[in-house]
């Protein structure tokens, strides 16, 4: 690095220097504004949970609350159904992470560590079906859960995902595959069968790719609003996704209020993504491979 | 390896010993895939295109009508108009979406010392649920208790009543859509950390400027990427539908407001589905969704064969 730079004349060295701290600055005044503008929502949200219904009304509305309410948190889980909607979340969320993360790895192995004929070929279906879009889907697949009866269970939001996911199967292989053969073949040689390397030597080395299928799955469950809007109706079933709508479209739920429920559906989020910023990051940035 | 040989000595139809098991046990572990792809994919694929030739409530029997949901479509006022909803809005959100990305990522490239507080800034909205965005945005742009048009008013835009005003709901979804561009930033981001340092210190030396390097380097090699994003973007653009629907609720369940213009296509096809109970109306809308996915997506790649670079350093 530092010989390139001493060969440049020190003119062209001064004006290359000038330009990158330009750059910089204006680099760091477009991050700061755009990461205002990002962040501002949420300040909104949390601002608005915390007022007062006498602050709500006033105009032009206020920036910070003036007296800090926090019993507006106390309404908003009291007036809304909001445990029975946080447990029903709560649940779907845990067995679509049990069955992500136990169905993905397993399909991602035979896609990466066993060379079977023909593999390639099938994974690129296993590809091109993510550009199946969902809705597409949703006439048919109600019609197929309420024959099997299952409208109105977390059966077929929680099911499918012991199937694997395309886009996860696809992270898990990209994973496995960097993991190198000669561990599966000396383990081959000690007369371990496919499964006891499955689990014994691949599984324990693809926990951080397990966390990241993890975590993508837990967010999506949470996130959720089309699948438990088809196949859950009624108050003792709705997700905070749709029980929240709902409520707010039936009753004239208050802002802040409104804003008090939102911040307690994100919190979670925002605790898994400063915990695991790291990983999600990994995740995505891993998915956009060509 | 002299096994392996003999193994396909055996016939060019027939497979080896190692082949034989190895498709055994691969098999075997991709089974719970191949279930899923036929029982959550392939059957309700062939099943709506089937449900879509009838007239069917969703219970009882479905009677036989040939094409008509099809062509029924041709005269159906609001599937045009919730088509033109949800072009509009990913003609808009996708384009702007790679722009703000992009000067998102080229910001955060330039080795600033706080880049992770900005990564974590610009990442978060990204990963939040969209229905409680769409709250927030509700008590975000509402003309008399939000602030969104008081700070439009600072620079002397006037009062916009967003979710009121056909004209303006659909661009306030736009907006909205903006803060999901902090993942497409990372993503484009770990592009441009790809891109040789030395191909820029070349063109430095040939006194390239900084817009000229961005056209000759940094755009050329991230067209891949781009393209990438742009055929996601449109995908999930067309299936947009928990924010349209969250902000287009009204009074007495009804959705589409103000004026159907946040009628988004899957909007509609849910509405016939499950509140009209037409659902082979829904069922031929799935088809002509997943049609017209495909053809723009093809169209797009397409187009992108005149300007994407596949040459990689």
């Amino acid at each position: 690095m530092s010989d390139i730079t001493a060969e440049r004349p020190a003119g062209l060295e001064v004006r290359i220097r000038g330009k990158k701290l330009r750059a910089q600055i204006i680099s760091r005044i477009v991050l700061i504004v755009v990461s205002v503008a990002f962040l501002f929502p949420f300040y909104w949200m949390v601002a608005t949970s915390l007022k007062s219904s006498a602050e709500m009304r006033a105009s032009p509305p206020t920036l910070w609350p003036h007296e800090l309410i926090w019993q507006n948190f106390v309404d908003a889980v009291t007036t809304i159904p909001f445990w029975t909607f946080l447990l029903n979340t709560v649940i779907i969320t845990i067995f679509t992470v049990i069955g992500s993360i136990i169905s993905n790895p397993f399909i991602a192995y035979g896609f990466s560590r066993i060379n079977w004929p023909g593999r390639d070929k099938v994974f690129y279906i296993v590809l091109a079906t993510v550009f199946v879009p969902f809705p597409v889907l949703i006439v048919a697949l109600f019609d197929i859960f309420a024959n099997l009866g299952w409208i109105n269970t977390f059966l077929p939001l929680v099911v499918p995902f012991f199937f694997g996911q395309a886009f996860w199967i696809f992270l898990m292989r990209q994973f496995l595959m960097q993991i190198p053969q000669e561990i599966s073949d000396a383990a081959r040689i000690d007369g371990a069968s496919e499964l006891q390397i499955f689990f014994r030597v691949i599984m324990p080395l693809a926990l951080p790719a397990i966390g990241v299928v993890g975590l993508f799955a837990a967010l999506f469950a949470w996130n959720d609003f089309l699948g438990p809007l088809i196949y859950l109706q009624g108050l003792e079933n709705y997700t905070l996704a749709t029980g929240l709508t709902f409520f707010r479209s039936q009753h004239d739920v208050q802002f802040n209020l409104l804003m008090a429920a939102s911040t307690l559906v994100m919190l979670p989020v925002v605790a898994m993504f400063f915990l695991f910023q790291r990983t999600l990051v990994e995740g995505i940035t891993l998915g956009s491979i060509k | 390896m002299a096994a392996e040989t003999a193994d396909r000595a055996v016939g060019r139809f027939r497979l080896g010993k190692t082949d034989r098991h190895n498709l055994k046990v691969g098999l075997l572990f991709i089974s719970p895939w191949i279930i899923g792809f036929f029982a959550f994919l392939a059957y309700p694929l062939y099943y709506t295109l089937r449900i879509s030739f009838t007239r069917f409530s969703g219970f009882g029997e479905a009677t036989w009508i040939g094409f008509d949901n099809y062509e029924r479509m041709l005269s159906d006022n609001l599937f045009w108009k919730s088509l033109y909803n949800t072009l509009y809005y990913t003609i808009l959100a996708v384009p702007i979406g790679v722009v703000v990305a992009m000067v998102l990522a080229l910001a955060m490239n330039q080795r600033l010392r706080e880049v992770p507080f900005y990564r974590g800034a610009l990442f978060l909205p990204s990963v939040l649920p969209i229905f409680a965005v769409s709250f927030i945005f509700i008590a975000l742009m509402d003309p008399v208790r939000g602030i969104f048009n008081q700070i439009l008013g600072l620079v002397g835009i006037p009062s916009i009543n967003w979710f009121a005003d056909p004209r303006y709901a659909k661009l306030a979804l736009v907006i909205l859509a903006q803060l999901g561009a902090g993942q497409i930033a990372l993503i484009f981001l770990a592009g441009l950390k790809g891109i040789p340092l030395t191909l820029y210190e070349a063109a430095e030396i040939d006194g390239a400027g900084a817009i000229s390097k961005f056209r000759n380097i940094t755009l050329p090699l991230m067209t891949p990427i781009i393209l990438y994003d742009v055929i996601l973007g449109l995908s999930l653009g067309l299936q947009a539908f928990t924010q349209a629907y969250v902000i287009g609720a009204g009074p007495a369940g009804s959705v589409g407001n103000p004026a159907n213009s946040t009628l988004f296509y899957v909007v509609y096809l849910y509405l016939n589905a499950f509140r009209y109970s037409q659902m082979g109306y829904a069922a031929a809308l799935g088809w002509v969704l997943f049609i017209i996915t495909f053809a723009l997506a093809l169209a797009v790649f397409r187009w992108a064969q005149r300007w994407v670079h596949y040459e990689t350093v």
